[in-house]
């Protein structure tokens, strides 16, 4: 199978293609995890995103039931140096090829992907265009078919997220209201493990229905998309504010910033893989971290003060603001992949709810 | 601050100690800290006067340290930049109490913290109380609690000594016998008398982690390695790749959580190493063990990732958090975990090709002296760049039966020959319990081979290249030749293009001038400023060709720069300083091929091409490089080829009218015998072009001659052999000399302590020179310039000279660095290198006046402890590892440092001899006898030796009473064995016996008679004087 990923300022790369035969849009990202694609391809804060993983050689220890971390692949496409034919692992179940097949994901191999890193870093990221093809396929048109992308002109959390509430830990001590923006599962696992039972919540709950729940906390989840377009989450937060103890991760820590007067910009490429350097100013403590976000709050809001920043380029990681008992990292504690340095912020979530 | 280094090159202990050695006194004069550093080894960068304020060049010992403690009085003590030496130094300077004696604190990593990482029974019960898996072992003295411990565990079981490094002494025992004896070898070889037993996991997968850990607690992990052969196999002699290739997330954070829970409760404040075990069909693991140090994997670690760890390390030791160091590569803080967007692969280089007798069976004990990495985007590009890196031939026939169990240094050939005899993966899987992915990879590599076999389309082609096969390999399938195949490729559009190691996968724009090749569009290695020269690297560390070459080619990347120009260097060892980032205005981390090469210079288009200094290695690119219009630097290929080509070289002399042993060249067995009744035997037999006297033999009759031709022409294929006479009993010496093609600046000469026909490399050299007249001196010299002048030398020319009853005869001018560069230049003061480098860029030689009030005497180490089986009499065919040096006012107290440094000490316990000579050297007795006397030595020997002397007392032959002479050896009633070997000989000699049963007790073993008179001497002054220690510009004063 062809395949060609085209890139709006023009760049065009022929390929080998894998997965599902197709075409999909997206703006094109790197991750630079060398270990953990399975729980890239399937955390939903890829919805709207082609995701290029930076680690050459992807696939070699297959895919398996248990690290999937939702029920489906969110990325549109999906961009790797080499996949490996054949995998090795004893909970392997299947190949990557075959399961962007079931999901209906077109991939690219054999391109020279850091040449693609380089454009990205030095230009932003960038919509893309990803098409694989048994027969011909039309450049001009794919490059044609990027004119009118936007990626922050979607709600990818309203399609990240669940549409009915679905719980977890069923009869577990502590109840949490989980505001499902597109939530990784090693979230709910973390909260579960510590106690938790965990009610997934639409994304666009009402507060009336997270009260009625008479949770002991609520949590505000990772998701995709641009967090200053979801200005009725923003409301609804704003609203269960000092109601009972909030953590927000992600997209969560994004939605607190713009609920309570803060602001988000776009980062030009991001942070995305495993290697995040975080210190916790609180501890004066480094923590390696995993980080998937485009945009990072630049202005933090009134009443809350900084706890996290990020040792490469000085951004805020994590927030605080004790009155309320609200606090938010822009990382992801729960890992999946990657590093387990942060688990200690859930168990001062639940410390919280005490 | 007082930094120790590691000493002489040793198996399991070799470059990459000067490369993090040098990297922590850089670190802490950065910090503002002055640096006192002792090494006894020359041919290190470390142990340059820019890189310390006070160098010592003195024998690591206890008692020496202390003397440099007494006069320098450091506040504090780096005790882990230098292996396992420098660690167990320190511990024991820490155990006698010298160090809280005066008040040293332990920088890093406290001494507490290393005992615990060392000592196998008290870190078996830290994992136990923090819950990390171990396997079930047990710490015993002796057979029998050891015995009862496997009873209940079961064989297979590992043995090995607690605190040695390489894994000496240890191994796996299949039933009682060979437990009984690895036990005995292990407690005997460990410096504790400690050895563990563990149920042998063999089999399961092992992979390991680099962690830096700071005083609050914060660590990272730098990098994880797999190794490719399963457990069995010391790291160290595995191939190895990074980042690990088969473990998922789950199983890589698993493994990642249990080296920081370890590191922290350990208590690490710097660099470590954490070993795992894990068998992958279950996923259970456990820890195999800990370096609580910077060691090679934390080299390799560095040039795998770009990430500094012995920098970052010594800051840590200073107290400094991660986050307050500077990552120098992309400006941002070191408290990150580098991502990689390459894979690398490490293959250990072992030296079987010096040493025919040993097993070349690999397991837990080291057996390789030096390491390759190849960098690639695709695991078959960088083990096929590892493998070319190598430099070795590969059999063409091979059994793969004879090396896949138990694994040999061929296995990887082996692999590759089986796939192509039609074995599947699971077949060999089973055979090696190699993960089926990586044996995957070898089937595609073998299906390529048969693609290209089809035809060379453009597609087939950049598919090969993406693969990393090498012009050479494609061109041997499909019947072209090498450069054919380039020019079709060219055609094609298909060139190596260049991507940059910045240890984070390309997110920040990184300041490394650090590239490899591959095979895709975008090249980073763009256009840079001013004028650049290439420095060809020396490669793998392997006997012959070790450190001394990266010690020269990093002066010359040093010196280019000095000089105003960009250096540029390419090499591929990833122990040493000439491949740290920073050497170098670029680094190429590439195989050391034409093509390679090549491909780079068509890169950057320099001024020109330095092979004059990494040794045989770069040199022998010259001629080719020079066809296809490289601009070789120095000496002209011409120049190169007339002092190497024997035939050329002998006709040359004859006209400068400079005397040669008798010789004659040989192209077939008839020329041979008549060359050699010609001259009249003994005679020096070679092949012609040469490194390091590989292939090199003195025969002493027709039948010898006979065995040797059909070796060694095996061995040149259609080049010719050289027959020399042998000159007896005379003296050898040599002299290094730099010349900018008018005028020539001469070392001085070189004296060798043992007679002509000893290699250079394994002789015991001391300048200046004891036995020579003036005139003999006058008459080298005047040679050495005649010759220089002849061939036209600019840069460095090494000329070995024998003089015998006032005749200077020539034996061989090596127009390149040799061996005694780093010696020479630290022992007279003068950077021979550095001046030769800046010949070859066309500067004049300065006028330069070489100090020397002293004597510096060069010894030598050798690798028969690590490669049982070899015979240690030495010949011309070199086998030392690493060398030392010795520098005192009197010649006897350098020559007696040198050799304590090289770890001949004499002076344990009470003195007793033993002597065995062979028939000739008899007489040498009574001479010999009254000196040992003197000097209060017991006499034993052999009834043939020691028949004559009084009181001395004669002891049994092997097999016909007790106690024999290895019995007297292996009890320890002797602590120096002189026994000169009969000519010939082979393994079931006594005399073999005598000599192997020395080495396994560490017992001083000498096998010349003059080393053995020199030595005596040298025991006789100290027994007069205090051995005492300077720093070497004071020796200079």
């Amino acid at each position: 199978m062809r395949a060609v990923l085209a890139l709006k300022d023009g760049t065009v790369l022929h390929g080998a293609g894998f997965g599902a035969e197709g075409e999909r849009t997206g703006e094109l990202v790197f991750n630079t995890s060398m270990t953990g694609y399975q729980e890239t391809l399937t955390d939903p804060s890829y919805g709207g995103q082609i995701l290029l993983m930076t680690y050459p050689l992807i696939g070699n220890y297959g895919v398996n039931k248990e690290d999937n971390e939702s029920d489906r692949i969110h990325a549109p496409g999906f961009v790797v140096r080499e996949l490996s034919p054949d995998f090795q692992h004893r909970s392997a179940e299947g190949s990557v090829d075959s399961f962007l097949k079931k999901n209906g994901v077109p991939g690219i191999c054999g391109v020279d992907t850091r040449f693609l890193v380089r454009r990205i870093r030095s230009k932003g990221v960038m919509p893309a265009i990803i098409a694989t093809s048994t027969g011909k396929i039309d450049v001009e048109k794919l490059l044609s078919k990027l004119e009118g992308f936007d990626y922050s002109a979607t709600d990818y959390v309203a399609e990240a997220g669940v549409n009915e509430p679905k719980i977890f830990g069923n009869g577990n001590p502590k109840k949490v209201a989980l505001l499902d923006f597109g939530v990784k599962m090693g979230i709910v696992r973390e909260l579960v493990k510590r106690g938790c039972e965990v009610h997934v919540l639409p994304a666009y709950s009402s507060t009336e229905d997270v009260k009625a729940l008479e949770p002991d906390g609520i949590m505000l989840s990772n998701g995709p998309g641009d967090p200053a377009v979801v200005t009725g989450i923003h409301k609804t937060v704003k609203e269960l504010a000092g109601f009972k103890p909030m953590f927000g991760v992600c997209l969560g820590h994004q939605v607190l910033a713009h609920a309570f007067g803060g602001n988000t910009f776009k980062l030009k490429f991001g942070h995305r893989g495993s290697n995040h350097p975080v210190l916790d100013l609180e501890r004066n403590r480094v923590a390696i971290t995993t980080q998937n976000h485009g945009f990072a709050v630049d202005k933090i809001p009134k009443g809350f003060e900084l706890t996290h920043t990020h040792l490469n380029d000085g951004s805020i990681e994590g927030m605080r603001n004790k009155e309320l008992e609200i606090f938010s990292v822009q990382y992801h504690p729960e890992a999946s992949p990657g590093p387990h340095d942060s688990g200690y912020l859930f168990d001062e979530f639940v410390g919280l709810m005490e | 601050m007082l930094v120790i280094g590691s000493g002489p090159i040793v198996i399991g202990q070799s470059a990459e100690f000067d490369y993090s050695g040098a990297q922590a006194c850089r670190a802490l004069r950065e910090e503002g800290k002055e640096v006192v550093l002792v090494n006894s080894n020359p041919a290190t960068i470390q142990t340059d006067y820019e890189m310390a304020d006070r160098v010592y060049i003195e024998p690591l010992t206890c008692e020496v340290l202390e003397k440099i403690i007494e006069r320098e009085e450091p506040d504090a003590l780096l005790a882990t930049v230098g292996g396992q030496t420098g660690l167990n130094l320190s511990m024991e300077l820490c155990k006698k109490g010298i160090l809280e004696k005066h008040n040293i604190a332990f920088l890093g990593t406290d001494a507490k913290s290393i005992e615990m990482a060392e000592s196998r029974e008290e870190f078996n019960m830290l994992m136990e109380k923090i819950g990390i898996p171990i396997m079930p072992g047990k710490v015993v003295k002796e057979f029998e609690s050891a015995k009862g411990f496997v009873e209940s565990i079961g064989y297979p079981v590992i043995i090995r000594p607690s605190f040695t490094l390489g894994g000496t002494g240890g191994g796996t025992a299949f039933n009682e016998k060979e437990l009984g004896e690895f036990v005995e070898s292990a407690t005997r070889l460990s410096a504790t008398g400690e050895a563990l037993v563990e149920k042998s996991a063999l089999g399961w997968g092992e992979f390991e982690y680099e962690v830096v850990r700071d005083a609050d607690g914060n660590a990272v992990i730098i990098c994880n390695m797999e190794n490719i052969d399963p457990m069995g196999v010391h790291t160290g002699e595995s191939i190895v790749v990074a980042p690990s290739q088969t473990l998922s997330d789950v199983d890589h954070q698993v493994l990642r959580n249990a080296a920081l829970k370890i590191v922290h409760a350990v208590g690490i404040e710097g660099g470590c190493n954490v070993q795992f075990s894990m068998n992958q069909e279950t996923g259970e693991f456990f820890v195999i063990e800990i370096n609580p140090r910077l060691s090679r994997s934390s080299a390799l670690a560095s040039k795998a990732t770009g990430y500094p760890i012995a920098r970052v390390a010594t800051k840590i030791a200073l107290g400094k958090r991660l986050h307050e160091i500077k990552n120098a590569i992309t400006g941002t803080s070191a408290a990150f975990e580098p991502a990689l967007d390459y894979v690398i692969t490490k293959i250990p280089r072992w030296p079987f090709d010096k040493f025919p007798q040993t097993s070349r069976v690999i397991g837990t004990q080291m057996k390789s002296t030096g390491e390759v990495m190849g960098i690639g985007r695709t695991f078959p590009e960088s083990l096929n760049k590892a493998i070319r890196s190598l430099e070795i031939k590969i059999p063409k026939e091979i059994e793969p039966g004879e090396h896949l169990y138990p694994p040999t240094d061929l296995r990887l050939f082996a692999l590759l020959e089986a796939f192509r005899r039609g074995s599947s993966v699971a077949e060999l899987h089973e055979k090696t319990k190699i993960n089926e992915w990586f044996l995957n990879r070898m089937g595609e590599m073998v299906e390529l081979e048969g693609k290209i076999k089809e035809g060379l389309g453009k597609k087939v082609l950049l598919e090969a290249k993406r693969a990393g096969f090498s012009d050479e390999q494609i061109g041997a399938l499909s019947g072209k030749s090498e450069l054919e195949v380039r020019k079709l490729r060219k055609g094609f559009g298909i060139v190596a293009k260049y991507k940059t190691v910045d240890s984070c996968a390309g997110e920040f724009e990184a300041i490394t001038p650090y590239y490899y090749s591959t095979y895709e569009d975008e090249n980073e290695a763009g256009e840079m400023e001013g004028k650049k020269i290439i420095v060809i690297g020396s490669g793998p560390i392997r006997i012959g060709q070790g450190i001394e070459f990266d010690y020269c080619c990093s002066h010359a990347a040093f010196a280019i720069r000095e000089m105003g120009y960009k250096s540029i260097m390419i090499n591929n060892n990833p122990e040493t300083v000439s491949t740290d980032f920073d050497s170098s205005d670029r680094l190429y981390f590439e195989p050391l091929t034409f093509e390679d090469v090549m491909n780079i210079v068509e890169n950057e288009n320099p001024e020109g091409v330095i092979v004059q200094l990494g040794g045989q290695t770069s040199i022998k690119l010259a001629g080719k490089l020079a066809e296809a219009g490289v601009r070789i630097l120095g000496t002209s290929v011409d120049g190169i080829d007339l002092a190497e080509d024997r035939e050329r070289f002998s006709k040359l002399m004859d006209k400068l009218g400079i005397p040669q042993p008798e010789n004659g060249i040989a192209l077939n067995d008839v020329e041979a015998f008549h060359v050699a009744s010609r001259i009249g035997y003994p005679v020096v037999v070679r092949p012609s072009y040469v490194i390091a006297g590989r292939g090199m033999e003195i025969v002493r009759d027709d039948v010898e001659l006979r065995k040797y031709i059909d070796e060694a022409v095996e061995l040149s294929g259609e080049k010719p052999v050289l027959i020399d006479r042998y000159l007896d009993n005379a003296i050898e010496c040599e002299v290094d000399a730099v010349s900018d093609g008018k005028k020539i600046f001469i070392s001085g000469v070189m004296e060798h302590i043992e007679p002509a026909g000893v290699h250079s490399g394994d002789a015991n050299i001391v300048i200046p020179s004891l036995r020579l007249s003036d005139e003999e001196e006058g008459t080298i010299i005047e040679y050495t310039k005649k010759i220089a002048k002849a061939l036209g030398i600019v840069g460095l020319i090494n000329i070995q000279y024998v003089v015998k009853k006032g005749t200077v005869y020539i034996l061989e001018a090596n127009p390149r660095a040799s061996r005694t560069v780093p010696f020479v230049s630290k022992a007279i003061g003068v950077p021979l290198a550095k001046l030769a480098v800046k010949a070859m860029v066309g500067e004049t030689l300065p006028e330069i006046k070489p100090v020397q009030n002293h004597y510096a005497v060069k010894s030598i180490v050798f690798p028969f402890l690590k490669l049982i089986g070899t015979d240690i009499k030495l010949g011309p065919e070199m086998r030392s590892t690493g060398e030392t040096m010795g520098i005192g006012k009197s010649f006897e107290m350098a020559y007696y440092k040198a050799l304590l440094a090289a770890g001949i000490d004499v002076d344990k316990g009470k003195r007793a001899a033993f002597l065995s000579f062979r028939d000739d050297d008899h007489p040498y007795v009574h001479e010999l006898a009254p000196v040992l006397k003197k000097l209060g030595f017991k006499i034993y020997g052999t009834l043939g030796t020691v028949g004559p002397i009084e009181n001395a007392i004669a002891i049994s032959k092997i097999g016909r009473g007790y106690p024999s002479v290895v019995d007297m050896i292996e009890s320890g009633r002797v602590n120096l064995v002189i026994n000169t070997p009969r000519r010939g000989g082979s393994a079931h000699t006594d005399g073999f016996k005598m000599r192997k049963a020395s080495i396994q007790q560490g017992i001083p073993c000498i096998t010349n008679i003059n080393t053995a008179f020199e030595l005596l001497k040298a025991l006789d002054t100290l027994d007069k004087k205090e051995l005492d220690v300077r720093t070497v510009e004071e020796y200079a004063e």
